[in-house]
């Protein structure tokens, strides 16, 4: 069962330009876990060394923060989908 | 011209908001709310610029703007409240020049300074909200806690090359900027230099956005943004929207804050002066360069840019490899031990030094400045960007 997560454009890089990717898995967990393994490149964006994920990362199911959910236990299915977002400072200030 | 009383429109503004009075959201009651709304827009840039025309067109009593930016060329494409003539002046000059030309009915206050832990409350809280339109880590977070230590709403809104967010952070029972993202990326770790550039209308919408978000604030009208997330693909033209929620731990507006006062956000976010890899007692100058290269001297002029900027402006003789593909191209480098390499600014290029001599390539130099200070010092016929 595969679910649709969204990459942000500055994670793109990482996995071959694509917007959005399909990963399976049947927790949030499983679900990064997966994606990381075919992107490798992303993973220390999205994990610490010791192996915890990033504070600054935040991921969504659907419009909820897993934080609010069950964190990495949340379950998903194939309808839901899981987003990456960024922290973005940008203002076109300078 | 009559005047009814102090808070009452002249005959001139009656004429000026005919469209605002006549609409039942707006009316006289609401126009009279904004001519006695004070907002302080942090930023005359990319956001700060609908922000500021929007809010004075729509007759906003008091906006306060804060800058210490100087007008270039590279904005122009972007921050529409500046023109081609103000190139070279400061943007508080040119922004309030702008805005009182639109409107001499409000009244712009200008502080010519950086925000800082230092002014930023007593700033605040000579107003009743503050728009964001800044541009780095550190000045979003100073204006989030200060927004939150003072109890002013924070219109947020941010812009990425075509993608945008906007919210209403800090307003009375909403959540704050921390609340969301309780800690900044560390530098370095996302790639922004090679990723850089934003789509000049971008920051239009966005701050469009935030001038619509005050102006309902104001007002008290209408749904606001607090407690949801917006964000905008202009590629794509769809807008999504999170939720937010108040996070009962967040150190700034938690049960139990332990940020009370405005910090050291440098420290917060990972800055440090050496954390920034631009100059080094090992680094090339562009004078060194010039010299060698004159000289016929056998090194590798290395340039880690990316393709779309290389295309505009590069050194002769130099070899392209954007830093992103670095590390999956070293072997192409075998054979060069003497390397000089290159950037816009020097921040790449001190990032690729330093992967190049832990690859151990230990003799590569990066060139202090890079091609805006070749530009500057050997080559004024390049153009800048």
């Amino acid at each position: 069962m595969a679910t649709k997560i969204l990459i942000p454009t500055p994670l793109r890089g990482y996995t071959d330009q694509l917007d959005e990717v399909e990963a399976e898995g049947a927790t949030i967990g499983e679900l990064l876990a997966n994606l990381t393994t075919r992107y490798a490149d992303l993973r220390k964006h999205l994990y610490a060394e010791d192996g915890t994920r990033r504070n600054f990362v935040n991921i969504y199911l659907n419009d909820d923060d897993i934080r609010y959910l069950e964190k990495d236990q949340t379950p998903v299915t194939a309808d839901d989908t899981v987003s990456i977002i960024p922290s973005v400072a940008g203002g076109g200030w300078s | 011209m009559t005047q009814a009383g102090p808070a009452a429109l002249t005959n001139e503004e009656v004429g000026r908001y005919s469209r605002h009075l006549i609409m039942p959201e707006v009316g006289m009651e609401g126009q009279l709310k904004l001519k006695a709304a004070r907002v302080l827009c942090v930023g005359a840039g990319g956001l700060g610029s609908p922000v500021a025309l929007y809010l004075t067109a729509a007759g906003v009593g008091t906006l306060g703007i804060v800058d210490f930016d100087t007008v270039d060329h590279s904005n122009l494409q972007r921050q529409i409240i500046h023109g081609t003539p103000d190139v070279g002046r400061s943007k508080l000059e040119s922004a309030k020049a702008r805005l009182n030309a639109l409107n001499p009915e409000v009244e712009v206050v200008t502080y010519e300074m950086a925000l800082s832990s230092q002014n930023a409350l007593g700033l605040f809280a000579d107003y009743d909200m503050v728009v964001d339109g800044t541009d780095n880590f550190p000045t979003r977070y100073l204006v989030n806690d200060a927004c939150v230590l003072t109890g002013k709403p924070n219109v947020y809104g941010s812009i990425s090359r075509f993608e945008g967010q906007a919210t209403v952070f800090a307003a009375e029972d909403g959540p704050c900027y921390r609340c969301m993202f309780p800690e900044p990326p560390p530098p370095g770790l996302v790639p922004s230099c090679a990723e850089g550039g934003v789509l000049g209308i971008l920051p239009g919408v966005v701050g469009t956005l935030q001038a619509t978000e005050a102006i309902k604030l104001i007002l008290g009208v209408g749904e606001s943004l607090v407690g949801r997330f917006l964000l905008f693909d202009a590629l794509k033209m769809r807008f999504r929207e999170l939720k937010v929620r108040q996070d009962p731990d967040c150190p700034v507006c938690g049960e139990h804050p332990t940020v009370t006062a405005p910090i050291d956000y440098d420290q917060f976010c990972g800055i440090t002066p050496a954390a920034t890899p631009t100059s080094g007692s090992t680094d090339a100058t562009v004078e060194e360069l010039k010299t060698r290269l004159d000289r016929q001297d056998s090194f590798l002029l290395l340039d880690v840019r990316e393709q779309r900027e290389f295309e505009i402006c590069r050194i002769p003789g130099s070899v392209l490899i954007p830093l992103g593909e670095l590390p999956a191209r070293m072997s192409e480098l075998d054979g060069h031990a003497d390397m000089i390499v290159h950037c816009k600014s020097g921040v790449r290029s001190g990032k690729a030094v330093a992967l190049l001599r832990n690859a151990g390539y230990t003799q590569a130099r990066n060139l202090q400045g890079g091609i805006l200070a070749w530009i500057d010092r050997v080559d004024p016929a390049l153009p800048k960007y």
